[in-house]
């Protein structure tokens, strides 16, 4: 069975935990005010947000429903619209106000998404600024505003929530009644329910992440499948140091490597690489290890990690570590046991002189899948190469780790210059190219691929360049 | 005043077609489609599905009662495919189950034998094959061939245009029942309510009056439900007919977008000829339009490619050809626009390849081409023009030469970062250009309780038009707007309605409700003048009697006779409190045996300065601003019409950059998710779009002179292409990128680099 509150709601439910959290408000429990619009986490129309118990309070972030499965709620609270709506039909929210104000709405199909993330903005303990505001709705896509009237009404609210001074994000939110009181009893009522789910007994279950990725392929499949939800096992998270290394929790999601003081003290340029990485909603669900076995070609984190020679650890009973690069075998498929769990990634910790580089193009800078992304690690001394690691996506059968060219960098003498007429990096990008193998597809042409994997490599070193 | 939907829509309180209520013993209906794009349907197996647990019924062609036809303008397209599969996408079979999980999962199990024919995805293929919809349309204006003979310049060229996905948020849909005697209620998030009806009517063979359809609102429509609504409207009308129960399908994004049709592609040859003063003396195109596999509304979006192939400007001599091919895409449809944009995006390419041949800016052609008023346009209207006013406007208020200071200051700082700016002028004619069309029908009663209800033929789809109507009722009774309740669209209140389309809705429909309203209002102030002077001699007194914030006024002051007074004796009296107004735009008329004609009530005029930065090394671009000028007339509503401006503006960019409709040689559709076609997201947006009214007081036919505004704007969008092609040749100056839009990152990079020989497949 699984325990949770939706609004105000206790929800005992013996319905699969394989069903869609969507599927579930809008189908089961009549609250239509959460739409669907795509069922891939592509839209935003069905955001509603999902409080999770931290301490003696809940974390409240925006999660796309369509891919949530009931059995990543255990124990949660989860909010739809009619979850803050005022109880008189006449009253708004101040976030709603604004949007109504700001003529943010036309067709109105996708605007109660953008209500949702904007309400979780509010009650986010993180500066409440504007460029915070538009990141929590880089998720909502909309097709009649043009956004204009949307960035107008974010404004309005960012002002508002600058007031807030002393006061906690979720006090403050209450008392200006952007969410109503009865989000105070939540964190005690959700103590009475359940945290934890059995395990399926077959052995025979499929392993869940966020399902960001499994739901977006096979989500009528998921509802009836043996699942073991793997999202909030305490043991797969957590982000820490280990005797020089950093050891990563397999269940940590995008976001919290986003928050982790430890990475964004080793990588200055963490947030602009993860803010390429899909939405802000899709980062609060999709987990580390669910990039790294789904074998995408083109998974953003893990050629993020392949570049820092990441290894991994696998369990079931017994645990084996490998370097991430032996992982892949050819298209989608591991070196894994359909048993074995992804527990942690780890990587040695980066000191002393080092560059790290993220580079990733796609149509659409933000909320795509890559044509081309690459990532290099350059550990130097004195302007020379003494360490290098290089990965690049969408031009093999697997996320490449560039042997040869990262082989050949080392020792090198460290680039000067960006440009291609350099010899050094003339070679290098000649190698790049034997080692790639790109087909056309919907996301370019091999060709396109090709001079993408170039030039992206050549932006690796104007980035190290402008550094030095 | 604010879009009055916008509360509900925020509470999340607006009720879409997925929304309903379910009746008890509802079916749920999903489709079996074609997964070859051509061929001969040899053999359909079914027995799998028909044992799914759940499966009620599953519905191929032969089942019809009525006709297997849902064809609108040309009686060319099965409901459910017979005998021949046309496209990749095609219905074949409605599976009808008591769930939808049971429903998709019987559709799993159909199988189908289909014997493989030529796929043609190519206009320019179909075209060599003589595969047309219709026969080729043509504009004649003066003499081409002797213009061109002493021309100082002549250009040739060619220029491709890819489609545009509508991607309304909410997915195509409909909801069916029963009614007692035969009769079916249809719920339907169409925007044209009588074509859904008229097909229902023909599949399911009852008269039209049998069939109430009903539309509360739609999460988007873009033209993609004028007629595309039609096919799963009658497909769930067809499910409720023979099973007697009720049948709703709501279709999954992968299913709606590899079903229905797009935007169209065009290919176009052209050639434009100059005088030694830059003045365009002639211009010659040939369109090919690429259709799909039926004619959906393909011949009436081919005729508006003419109609706008000059854009804003006065070319005195013109020949212009249309082509609609028919390939093995599913059947385009009416997008935004309408073909017009295609037009625009020709005559745009053949100036930029004049500027760029000629080494001037492409501005400076265009600045001594906009049209005059009294300028012939070449299907006969006169132009009442304010192509000069905008731009000379948008040229003093932007400061071009100033944007154009800065482009350059910045290219000659930056090595690997390269701005692009473009002007975009813009024409577009309002009104359908099949004139039976501009007509519409109004259904106004006022309540004895002084409420008022309003029907119309207008489908609210988020562009506001029921805002406009209800502010229309409510300013001529002078009340509150919330006396004024702007009602659902529903066949049996409002018949034979046109489609909301061709920016017109608001024109229309708003002037059919301004005559039901002034009717009633002239019967109100008659009973004014009796219930105020019993004794005089009223119709004296009537001229002097208005009403003004729910008072009646007598010679300017106020009475004691209130509004809800007024209407109690008007009832008391048995006076009529209804009226049903009909409005047909007065003055168009077109005749396509001359092609001349004058089709268009009037025409929105604007220009617009987009400026954007490619990043070179990556290929990627930003918008950076769009700044328009734009002819509003008088705009009713400056929040709605600055909406649909806006949202217009970054429709167009979409079009031409990021999005890109992908089908493969064999006619499957690869962009099919939300994963593959992108859309602009809040980032890809223009950094400033800033909008300035043209100011102008000329008279027209809009409703209360304020210009039609919803489709118009979408052209400015046109400007990013050539913006992002100047700044690729501000770092490139060997480029002459190919005119293919959408310019997608790809051909950015393509275009700004080369690759390596050696390395090139």
């Amino acid at each position: 069975m699984i325990q949770f509150l939706l609004n105000n709601e206790i929800i005992q439910t013996e319905l699969p935990p394989g069903m869609t959290v969507l599927d579930f408000v809008r189908y089961r429990k009549s609250l239509t005010g959460t739409k669907c619009g795509c069922r891939e986490g592509d839209c935003g129309a069905c955001t509603v947000l999902i409080g999770t118990p931290e301490g003696e309070e809940l974390r409240y972030r925006s999660m796309t429903s369509c891919l949530t499965p009931l059995g990543n709620v255990q124990g949660k609270h989860v909010v739809t619209v009619e979850g803050i709506n005022p109880l008189q039909d006449k009253v708004l929210t101040p976030v709603q106000q604004a949007m109504v104000d700001a003529s943010g709405t036309q067709c109105g199909f996708c605007t109660v998404g953008f209500v949702m993330s904007l309400t979780g903005f509010s009650i986010q303990k993180t500066e409440a600024d504007f460029e915070q505001a538009i990141a929590a709705i880089d998720g909502n896509i909309c097709r009649c505003t043009g956004y204009k009237s949307i960035e107008r009404a974010a404004q309005a609210l960012t002002d508002l929530l600058q007031s807030r001074e002393e006061h906690t994000a979720l006090d403050f939110a209450i008392a200006q009644k952007i969410v109503p009181e009865y989000f105070a009893t939540i964190p005690a009522r959700l103590k009475a329910l359940s945290q934890t789910q059995a395990a399926p007994a077959d052995g025979k279950a499929q392993f869940v992440g966020g399902g960001t990725d499994l739901y977006v392929q096979r989500h009528e499949d998921m509802v009836y499948a043996s699942a073991q939800h793997l999202f909030d096992d305490a043991h797969l998270h957590g982000i820490r140091e280990v005797e020089g290394f950093i050891e990563v929790g397999a269940a940590a999601t995008v976001t919290d490597l986003w928050e982790s003081p430890l990475m964004q003290d080793l990588f200055p340029d963490l947030r602009k690489h993860l803010k390429l990485v899909s939405s802000t909603p899709i980062r609060n669900m999709a987990t580390l290890a669910g990039n790294l076995v789904n074998a995408s070609p083109i998974g953003d984190l893990t050629v993020w990690l392949l570049a820092l020679d990441a290894r991994i650890v696998l369990a079931n009973g017994q645990k084996r570590e490998l370097p991430l690069r032996d992982l892949y075998l050819g298209y989608k498929s591991l070196d894994k046991t359909a048993d074995e769990v992804l527990e942690t990634i780890r990587f040695r910790k980066p000191a002393g002189e080092y560059h790290f580089n993220f580079e990733k193009v796609c149509k659409r800078t933000h909320l795509d899948i890559a044509s081309v992304n690459a990532a290099i690690f350059l550990q130097t001394q004195d302007d020379h190469i003494t360490e290098a690691h290089a990965a690049i996506g969408g031009v093999a059968a697997i996320p490449l780790y560039l042997k040869k060219t990262a082989a050949f960098l080392k020792g090198k003498a460290l680039p000067k210059t960006a440009d291609l007429n350099d010899p050094l990096l003339a070679e290098a990008c000649a190698i790049l190219q034997s080692e790639i193998s790109p087909i056309s597809d919907v996301r370019g042409s091999a060709d396109y691929k090709r001079l993408l994997a170039r030039q992206l490599f050549l932006a690796h070193f104007e980035h190290i360049t402008q550094q030095v | 005043m604010k879009n009055i939907d916008a509360h509900s829509h925020v509470r999340g309180e607006s009720v879409y077609l997925d929304d309903i209520p379910l009746l008890q013993g509802t079916l749920f209906a999903c489709v079996f489609d074609s997964p070859i794009a051509h061929g001969l349907l040899k053999s359909i197996h079914l027995e799998e599905a028909l044992a799914t647990e759940g499966v009620v019924k599953i519905i191929l062609a032969k089942d019809l009662i009525g006709e297997n036809q849902i064809g609108g303008i040309i009686p060319d397209e099965p409901l459910l495919a017979d005998g021949h599969v046309h496209f990749y996408g095609m219905p074949i079979a409605l599976v009808l189950a008591e769930s939808d999980e049971a429903a998709r999962a019987a559709v799993k199990k159909i199988k189908v034998e289909i014997e493989p024919l030529e796929v043609i995805t190519d206009p320019r293929i179909a075209f060599a094959k003589n595969e047309l919809i219709i026969p080729p349309k043509r504009f004649q204006l003066g003499d081409v061939a002797t213009a061109f003979a002493n021309c100082a310049h002549v250009f040739e060229g060619r220029a491709d245009i890819n489609g545009q996905e509508h991607l309304y948020i909410e997915t195509q849909g409909a909801y069916a029942l029963p009614m007692e005697s035969g009769g079916l209620k249809i719920y339907s998030s169409t925007q044209g309510p009588t074509a859904v009806q008229r097909a229902v009517a023909k599949v399911t063979g009852l008269p039209m009056h049998r069939i109430e359809v009903e539309v509360g609102r739609l999460g988007g429509g873009f033209g993609g439900k004028e007629d595309q609504a039609n096919a799963w409207a009658a497909l769930c009308a067809v499910g409720a007919q023979l099973t007697k129960r009720p049948v709703k399908y709501s279709l999954q994004r992968p299913e709606d977008m590899r079903m229905t049709g797009k935007r169209h592609p065009y290919a176009a040859d052209y050639k434009i000829g100059l005088d030694k003063d830059l003045k365009i003396v002639a211009y010659e195109a040939v369109f090919y339009q690429n259709a799909g596999a039926a004619a959906d509304l393909s011949p009436a979006v081919l005729e508006r490619t003419l109609f706008h192939c000059t854009n804003a400007y006065f070319v005195p001599n013109v020949n212009a050809t249309a082509y609609s091919c028919r390939t093995n895409l599913p059947p385009n449809t009416a997008f935004r626009g309408f073909g017009g944009p295609q037009g625009m995006f020709v005559m745009e390419c053949t100036i930029a390849h004049a500027a760029e041949q000629l080494g001037v800016k492409p501005a400076l052609i265009q600045s001594k081409n906009l049209l005059k008023t009294g300028d012939e346009f070449p299907y006969g209207q006169l132009a009442e023009s304010e192509a000069e006013s905008s731009w000379a406007q948008a040229e003093q208020q932007f400061d071009f030469e100033k944007l154009r200071r800065d482009a350059d200051d910045f290219n000659a700082k930056n090595q690997f970062r390269k701005r692009g700016l473009a002007i975009m002028p813009i024409c577009f004619g309002i009104s359908f250009t099949k004139t039976l069309m501009n007509q519409a029908r109004a259904l106004v009663h006022v309540y004895t309780d002084g409420s008022v209800a309003v029907s119309t033929g207008a489908v609210e789809m988020g562009q506001g038009v029921n805002t406009k109507i209800l502010q229309v009722a409510a300013q001529v009774f002078s009340i509150p707007p919330e006396q004024v309740k702007v009602h659902t669209t529903n066949t049996l209140r409002i018949a034979n309605t046109s489609p909301s389309a061709a920016s017109a809705t608001a024109d229309l429909n708003g002037k059919a409700t301004l005559m039901a309203c002034e009717a009633i209002l002239e019967r109100l102030k008659k009973v004014a003048t009796e219930e105020l002077f019993p004794e005089a001699d009223s119709a004296t007194l009537f001229a002097d009697i208005h009403l003004k914030n729910g008072l009646v006024f007598y010679k300017n002051q106020p009475t004691t006779l209130t509004w809800q007074a007024l209407v109690s004796a008007a009832f008391a009296k048995r006076i009529n409190l209804s009226e049903h107004a009909h409005y047909a735009t007065p003055g168009v008329h077109f005749d396509w045996a001359t092609a001349k004609g004058h089709p268009f009530a009037y025409h929105v005029y604007g220009t617009a300065a987009v400026g954007v930065t490619v990043d070179c090394r990556r290929g990627t671009y930003e918008i950076d601003f769009v700044k328009t000028v734009h002819d509003f007339g008088k705009s009713m509503n400056d929040a709605v019409d600055l909406g649909q401006i806006e949202g217009g503006i970054v429709q167009g960019i979409g079009w031409l950059t990021m999005e890109e409709v992908v089908y493969d040689a064999e006619g499957k559709l690869r962009s099919n998710a939300l994963s593959t076609y992108k859309i602009p997201d809040i980032y890809a947006v223009p950094k400033t779009i800033e909008v300035a009214p043209l100011q102008t007081l000329r008279d027209n036919l809009a409703i209360f002179n304020s210009k039609a505004v919803g489709e118009p704007p979408l052209m400015y969008g046109i400007g990013a292409y050539f913006a992002i092609r100047e700044a690729v040749k501000a770092f490139n100056g060997e480029a002459s990128p190919a005119f293919d839009a959408p310019f997608t990152a790809e051909k950015v990079l393509m275009n700004l680099h080369q690759l390596q020989t050696e390395y090139a497949s």
